[in-house]
């Protein structure tokens, strides 16, 4: 029904970190376990690892600027942005990969920040909702969403608005529906979706012509 | 320290009221500048408490074994029953429950041993990071003795009763003439039954509360609450303080949908663990904890007998609804209001069955009663219009009610009838064939369907005050709380032309309790009320300035008789002789005034006199005429595909048009719309949440497995209103638009699916399982 809303197989996929990205390394690693002759990588593979517990240093590169912070491994990237940076236009709704709030761009690819550790972001460029305007200028897709309500209560925005940015570089824009179906990721409860709708195609189309 | 937010936008135009702006903190929306209540980062030794809850739904707290929870870095403490700060007022107290403002708190955890309900918060960890706080909830070992649960109103061991009242105030039964006799008479009789799932709000901001003692008796409290006053005024109680001693603020809310409207047990927490950890608390629900933390709308089942003429006019309705309670409380949703008075019957009968069971307390979600109520009664018209074989529409028309059919008053303002017109229209209802199950699209099967919407206006009233400064500016200030419902934006327009100064002139504060006091934003009353008393506190910093000036000898208004003055765009000038007057600024500062204030009370419900925007303009004058009923109303057209083989049904069109009063705003209004429309399209076709029936626990308190709505199961929308005038429901003439937008909703998608394919569902959500179960039945 929807051909248009599938990935072509040469798109750009989202970063999304989703279960089923997690699964693929999860095989990748379980697989390279599995290879024979264990012995070889194994040993490499314990060579480079190291054991980390506790606080340390880590540097994130936030909207341009090296950050270094003090954090413990296990904290998410979402948490550091929140909790330990105060940058709190990045939000929590679920925690678990399941509503699209904590979207950021990792490398320019929408990734879930909440799944995503704060170690494991370190040395990519991570941009957050405070990051996309110019100085006072709105970025279009800031602008259109303001012009065409797309939001009410303004806790899912800033995760739309980033998801929004990487649906129309990624060309998943290009008609209604398409655009409905990849900004699907992003739950937005007071029933914003027409509106995000046209905002978003009405970026894509200026692109498009751009 | 945190600093506020700055507004800007929004394009500033002459007479601003009733245009489309965009929202004035749209811009610290968009750029992730605006501050909910879990944002407040920057509070001297902010420290984070995580709830542990209770995995069984009955029982006793037999042991707790903390030690390695306690031993991990950072831990500030660990509170169970057996050590949290006993409460200066517990809602476990019956007499104490009763001088609590909020209703939603009606149980307090952690006072004893006895679990109640799964999700119970049966331990409180408080920690320095929040990841320290996790780690520590991780290791607690709370052990419970389980018990036999009670799941539901269906549970075997449930047992039925009939309350004497529900949420405190409204019958248990209601009789209205005798409808049990008038249907048993009746030539027509239509008996159906009804299933509603549990549902919860989820919305998108999860419940938080971030506690401060900036003093031992200055608490300051951000919270995620609809009412910072009620949440104010239960908290002092509670915690034993004077109100003035307790500072709540909420700036932004991520959605509310009444889940938000009352102060559940975190909200009380946050500040007693502050204080006894002595450092300020950031307590967040997580998501599954937001299904057992802040109320649910509860599953229900509803039996409505409709008693007709052949022509089709309305003789009885006999409504019963039975539906699960929480152990301590009657509460249900209020279906019974809309099915006694949407149409001209001259016959009611209503009974509420309740069961206690070991769940929360079910609470006000978007049109507590109405959105059920109307789910059972405009999906019977819909069979009664299909037995008789006249169209929806006629049918409803056929029993329009001219009158209030409950209290025979007339109405202050109903303009259904357009409503339903140009509903028909926009949407091509004439397309529809009239015979169900006849129209296919390819393989799929069409439907269209349509249903009424309605929504009472509750009596509510706060307090504005409006500073005009000489140089052209003001600030304007109520308690209101926007939930994303356009509080900001639209009473920034209301006092722009009150005040004849542009948008970007004005700044208007709302969520905080140093702010005038008014009532929650629920119930639909905010946008009446908090307009209301901004467009009167601003016209009473224009009688403070007249009195000035005809005072005053250099004034072009010196001796002018008050009635024979108006205020034009800032100015006040004759009215037989508009040249003559002069503006604000000069009256101030030939009087050496840096700023007059203006403070007034605004209604809602409460009845005006037709609101002129002049000095001299009767005020808060009483309507003395007869008393009127007062109540929103709208329609909603909608259009199904149905795939016969897999029994899925996508809403392919929808049209919502709804006559409201006086509309502020069309573009937040209509945004209002189309997402209370988008809500019920969920309750409709998805949203249910599964109690396991035996151990009372939720299945699926995930998003993941909780389907809201998403961007790609909505089509486009369209939203028209009425243009309404009201001159009784209050000084603006507006009535609330954020829950009549879902009352209707699961019915007209009920009803297309009928249509679609000739078979009724009457179980939400109507998921695959249950549209192809109803195909396959036989006839």
């Amino acid at each position: 029904m929807q051909s248009d809303s599938l990935p072509a197989a040469n798109t750009p996929q989202p970063a999304d970190d989703s279960r089923r990205s997690f699964m693929k390394q999860a095989g990748g690693i379980l697989g390279f376990a599995l290879a024979v002759p264990l012995a070889g990588p194994a040993e490499a593979l314990a060579a480079r690892t190291q054991v980390a517990a506790g606080p340390g240093s880590v540097t994130l590169r936030l909207n341009g600027q090296p950050t270094t912070l003090t954090l413990e491994p296990r904290t998410t990237l979402l948490d550091a942005l929140r909790e330990h940076l105060d940058l709190t236009g990045t939000k929590k709704g679920c925690d678990h990969g399941q509503c699209g709030a904590c979207t950021v761009h990792v490398d320019g690819r929408r990734t879930l920040a909440c799944l995503t550790l704060a170690v494991a972001a370190q040395g990519k460029e991570i941009t957050t909702i405070e990051g996309l305007a110019t100085g006072s200028e709105l970025h279009p897709m800031q602008a259109a969403f303001l012009k065409h309500d797309g939001f009410q209560c303004g806790y899912c925005t800033p995760g739309q608005i980033m998801s929004a940015v990487a649906c129309v570089k990624e060309g998943h824009a290009s008609t209604d529906d398409q655009c409905r179906e990849w900004m699907s990721g992003n739950l937005c409860r007071c029933g914003a979706y027409p509106n995000i709708l046209a905002a978003v195609r009405e970026v894509a189309s200026q692109s498009a012509k751009g | 320290m945190d600093t506020e937010t700055q507004f800007s936008d929004t394009i500033p135009q002459p007479g601003v009221v009733g245009q489309p702006l965009s929202r004035v903190d749209g811009w610290a929306k968009v750029t992730g500048q605006a501050k909910y209540s879990a944002e407040y980062n920057r509070l001297p030794g902010l420290s984070y408490a995580l709830i542990v809850g209770s995995d069984v739904a009955k029982g006793r707290v037999t042991s707790i074994d903390a030690g390695a929870a306690q031993r991990q870095p950072g831990v500030l403490a660990i509170f169970t029953h057996q050590n949290l700060p006993k409460l200066a007022k517990s809602p476990n107290n019956p007499d104490d429950r009763r001088a609590l403002a909020s209703s939603g708190m009606s149980f307090f955890p952690l006072e004893s041993d006895q679990v109640y309900y799964a999700g119970q918060p049966v331990a409180v960890v408080v920690a320095d990071t929040l990841e320290h706080a996790q780690a520590a909830a991780a290791l607690l070992r709370v052990s419970i003795a389980p018990e036999v649960p009670v799941s539901s109103y269906e549970a075997k061991n449930a047992e039925l009763y009939v309350p004497k009242t529900i949420r405190g105030y409204a019958p248990g039964v209601t009789k209205r003439g005798e409808a049990q006799a008038a249907f048993a008479s009746a030539p027509v009789q239509l008996t159906a039954t009804y299933v509603h799932a549990t549902t919860h709000h989820n919305p998108m901001e999860p419940g938080a509360t971030t506690a401060h003692w900036e003093a031992p008796d200055r608490l300051t409290v951000y919270d995620t609450t609809q009412g910072v006053s009620e949440t104010q005024k239960t908290l002092a109680a509670m915690l034993g303080l004077a109100q003035d001693q307790v500072r709540v603020i909420t700036k932004y809310l991520g959605g509310g949908f009444g889940c938000k409207a009352w102060v559940w047990p975190h909200v009380v927490l946050a500040p007693l663990l502050a204080k006894a950890v002595g450092r300020p608390v950031k307590l967040v629900l997580t998501r599954p904890q937001q299904f057992t933390g802040m109320g649910l709308r509860e599953e229900q089942t509803q039996t409505l007998k409709l008693g007709a003429t052949r022509e089709g006019k309305l003789l009885a309705l006999v409504h019963e609804k039975t539906s699960t309670t929480s152990p301590w409380e009657d509460w249900a949703e209020t279906n019974g209001r809309i099915i006694n008075m949407l149409y001209a019957c001259p016959t009611f009968e209503g009974t509420y069955r309740l069961a206690h069971a070991n769940v929360m307390t079910p609470t006000s979600t978007r049109a507590p009663g109405d959105m059920p109520g109307s789910f059972a009664i405009e999906c019977s018209m819909d069979d009664l219009a299909a037995q008789l074989n006249l169209d929806p529409i006629q049918l409803r028309l056929l029993n329009y009610a001219e009158v209030d059919p409950t209290t025979g008053h007339a109405w202050s303002s109903k303009s259904l009838k357009e409503c339903y017109a140009r509903g028909a229209e926009l949407f091509g209802w004439n397309r529809r064939n009239p015979k169900a199950g006849q129209t296919r699209e390819g393989h799929l099967l069409v439907g269209y369907g349509m249903a009424t919407a309605s929504y009472p206006v509750h009596g509510s009233q706060g307090t504005a005050r409006v500073r005009l400064y000489a140089d052209g500016h003001a600030v304007v200030q109520a308690g209101a709380t926007d939930l994303g419902t356009g509080t900001y934006t639209i009473n920034t327009q209301v006092a722009a032309d009150a005040l004849g100064l542009p948008m970007q002139n004005i700044r208007f504060e709302l969520g905080d309790t140093n702010l005038p006091t008014t009532q929650w934003s629920g119930g639909s009353t905010a946008a009446g009320r908090v307009s209301s008393s901004v467009y009167l506190a601003c016209q009473e910093v224009w009688q403070k300035l007249l009195k000035v000036a005809v005072i005053d000898k250099k004034s072009p208004l010196y001796g002018a008789k008050p009635e024979d003055v108006a205020v034009e765009k800032g100015r006040l000038q004759l009215k037989a002789n508009p040249a003559k007057g002069e503006g604000y600024a000069d009256i101030m500062q030939r009087a050496s005034l840096s700023d007059v204030e203006g403070s007034a009370l605004g209604k809602y419900g409460a009845g005006y006199e037709a609101p002129k925007a002049t000095a001299n303009a009767n005020m808060n004058k009483k309507e003395d005429a007869a008393p009127h009923s007062m109540h929103a109303f709208g329609a909603h057209f909608c259009e199904v595909h149905v795939d016969p083989e897999l029994g899925t049904v996508r809403v392919t069109r929808w049209v919502s048009v709804m006559s409201a009063g006086r509309i502020l705003n069309p573009k937040t209004a209509r945004s209002q719309v189309i997402g209370g429309s988008i809500f019920g399209i969920g309750a409709a076709l998805m949203e249910q949440t599964v109690r396991d029936p035996h151990l009372a626990r939720y299945t699926n308190a995930t998003l993941a497995d909780y389907h809201v709505c998403t961007n790609a199961d909505i089509p486009n929308m369209t939203v028209d209103f009425i243009d309404e005038h009201d001159p009784y429901v209050n000084a603006m003439g507006v009535k609330g638009i954020g829950e009549i937008s879902i009352v209707g909703v699961t019915a007209a998608v009920a009803n297309a699916v009928y249509h679609a394919t000739g078979k009724r569902v009457r179980s939400l959500p109507m998921t695959p399982a249950r549209v192809l179960a109803t195909l396959h039945e036989p006839a």
